[in-house]
């Protein structure tokens, strides 16, 4: 029975993960992008510095009333957040975020290939939402979301094989057990094209071109309401977490560390997590968004170029360390 | 255009006689193996099996496009599954990645920019019904007596260590079969060569604006290959400045 209890335990931490972090994301978002822009954010709901606006945002998205198009695609349309949310879900148990087996939901053989697997297979529910909305702006959006993603998987992969051939594993533990500080400097230009393609996978600005809000009016979610739309927004958080995790274990360190790497490991691949999601938001901030050529264009002529040179870089430090 | 569709009609015919080939070979197995004893792996194998089959009938049959390329999505899904239970855990996450995650996409991609048209499309239904059928019968059937007859008395230790591990599958793909492996690069090579050529060829060609609005839609900066198509009155040099 102690098996059935050890799968039920770690489903359900990974459960909680999965639904407080992208809150707890959310909420930082919220406070970082109004302390940057000179305001003060969400103030009254909770009390201390408005810590319960997402909770309440919640409350108001279930209350909405939810509304199918006339012309819609009715199943399509309604099934389209599921299957934009719980690929992610999916990845969050492959994450190792501490040493050992006792620190992942489940330790896969071939982990680098399901986590970028699965996370291809969200963008399918934006398809499907896009298409099924019967709306000319909703198309639109799934049309750019489906470029984007053909353009920016390519080199995701090819950053993601340069640490495989690294590691000489492709299980995400394994590269971790591999893994030595001067892996930072050699794996570094693989580590910044893995997480600008992934940014671009999740369409965070400065990537958010497929569901621009002032020009398309968000893509393929303009007909979404209530509950089916936060649950497209709790994808693109889970996205964040998922995505600075990735990074995290594949290029930082993971639970390795200067100091206390051994347990405390956990801490250290929070800390990075929360470090990196830090730059997401920052980002966003930042820069303006690129126009869908320019997307295309980065992506073609600079990160797959890049990430073929790192692949390059690997093999030959590799064969010389051997 | 008219290559989107072919591709996707093949994609639907290959997705459909893989799986027939798969079902046929699982209710072989477990005719002659786990008869008195099916085991739950065999059971689940038979279950997602006869799923994938549904999901491959349903895909070449509905009459609404989309949702064609979706039971596609199925389909292929059920056979990652399949690959998943035969321990064979490095082809079925490559399975996904690679026909779910983005031969889908893209499928949907081109229907997206021809036509998807929401409800029945009554010129879905092919005057090659029949042809397709034995087609794909033949097809079926000649797969399914190559792996009965290749895999006759081999039987996967499902308890014992992975027989389809990456390290594993790795080892023989470059140790037994780098010639194919190689030949298929080739292969890919010359598609896509090909294409690059037909690309140039239209680009020669597209002299006048195209007619259908969803084509205008198509060479709208939002596709790749939007070089080759440059909007109106919008010079490349126009758009170095607003850069």
């Amino acid at each position: 029975m102690t098996d059935a209890l050890d799968v039920t335990l770690r489903l359900l931490i990974v459960f909680v993960v999965f639904l407080t972090f992208p809150l707890v994301v959310g909420q930082t978002e919220h406070k970082v992008m109004a302390h940057m822009q000179g305001r003060l954010g969400p103030m009254y709901a909770g009390g201390f510095h408005g810590w319960a606006q997402l909770v309440a945002d919640g409350v108001k998205f279930a209350q909405k009333e939810d509304v199918v198009p006339a012309g819609a695609d009715r199943r399509i349309f309604q099934l389209a957040p599921a299957v934009a949310l719980l690929p992610y879900l999916l990845v969050l148990l492959a994450i190792p975020i501490g040493p050992g087996e006792g620190a992942v939901g489940q330790v896969l053989d071939a982990g680098i290939f399901f986590v970028l697997a699965v996370m291809g297979v969200g963008v399918l529910g934006s398809l499907m939402a896009g298409w099924a909305s019967a709306n000319k702006f909703s198309l639109l959006g799934g049309l750019r979301t489906a470029a984007q993603l053909l353009a920016y998987e390519l080199p995701m992969l090819l950053a993601a094989a340069s640490v495989a051939m690294a590691a000489g594993t492709v299980s995400l533990p394994g590269i971790l057990d591999a893994f030595h500080w001067w892996w930072l400097p050699w794996q570094i230009v693989g580590a910044i094209v893995f997480f600008v393609a992934g940014l671009a996978e999740l369409q965070r600005p400065p990537f958010d071109m497929p569901v621009a809000d002032s020009e398309i009016i968000f893509g393929a979610y303009t007909e979404y309401t209530g509950l089916r739309f936060a649950l497209f927004l709790l994808a693109e958080y889970a996205g964040i977490i998922v995505l600075c995790g990735l990074t995290t274990v594949l290029f930082l360190g993971g639970w390795h560390g200067p100091w206390g790497a051994d347990g405390l490991g956990w801490v250290w691949t929070l800390l990075k997590t929360a470090v990196l999601a830090f730059v997401v938001i920052w980002l966003r901030v930042t820069y303006p968004r690129l126009r869908e050529d320019q997307l295309q264009k980065l992506s073609w002529t600079l990160l797959v170029p890049l990430s073929l040179a790192q692949i390059a870089l690997t093999g030959i430090v590799k064969v010389v360390i051997s | 255009m008219t290559l989107i569709a072919a591709t996707a009609t093949a994609a639907h015919a290959t997705a459909a006689q893989a799986t027939a080939a798969h079902t046929a070979a699982t209710t072989a197995a477990g005719g002659t193996h786990g008869f008195l004893s099916p085991t739950g792996v065999e059971i689940a194998f038979l279950l997602v099996g006869l799923a994938t089959f549904g999901a491959a009938l349903v895909t070449v049959s509905t009459r609404q496009l989309v949702h064609a390329a979706l039971w596609l999505v199925v389909a292929l899904g059920g056979l990652a599954i399949e690959y998943l239970l035969l321990t064979a855990e490095f082809i079925a996450w490559v399975q996904v990645l690679i026909y779910v995650g983005s031969v889908v996409v893209l499928l949907l991609f081109g229907l997206m920019l021809t036509r998807a048209p929401i409800g029945r499309s009554p010129d879905a239904d092919s005057g090659n019904r029949w042809a397709a059928l034995t087609v794909a019968v033949a097809a079926a059937a000649a797969l399914v007596w190559v792996v009965v007859d290749a895999f006759r008395t081999t039987w996967i230790d499902l308890g014992g260590p992975a027989a389809g591990s990456t390290a594993v599958t790795g080892a023989s793909l470059f140790q037994n079969w780098v010639l194919p492996f190689e030949a298929l690069s080739v292969l890919l090579l010359a598609a896509l060569v090909g294409a690059i050529v037909l690309s140039r060829k239209a680009k020669a060609e597209m002299s006048s604006p195209p007619v259908n609005s969803r084509a205008a839609t198509g060479s709208s900066p939002s596709v790749p290959d939007s070089r080759n198509h440059p909007i109106e009155g919008n010079s490349p040099a126009e758009q170095e400045g607003a850069r």
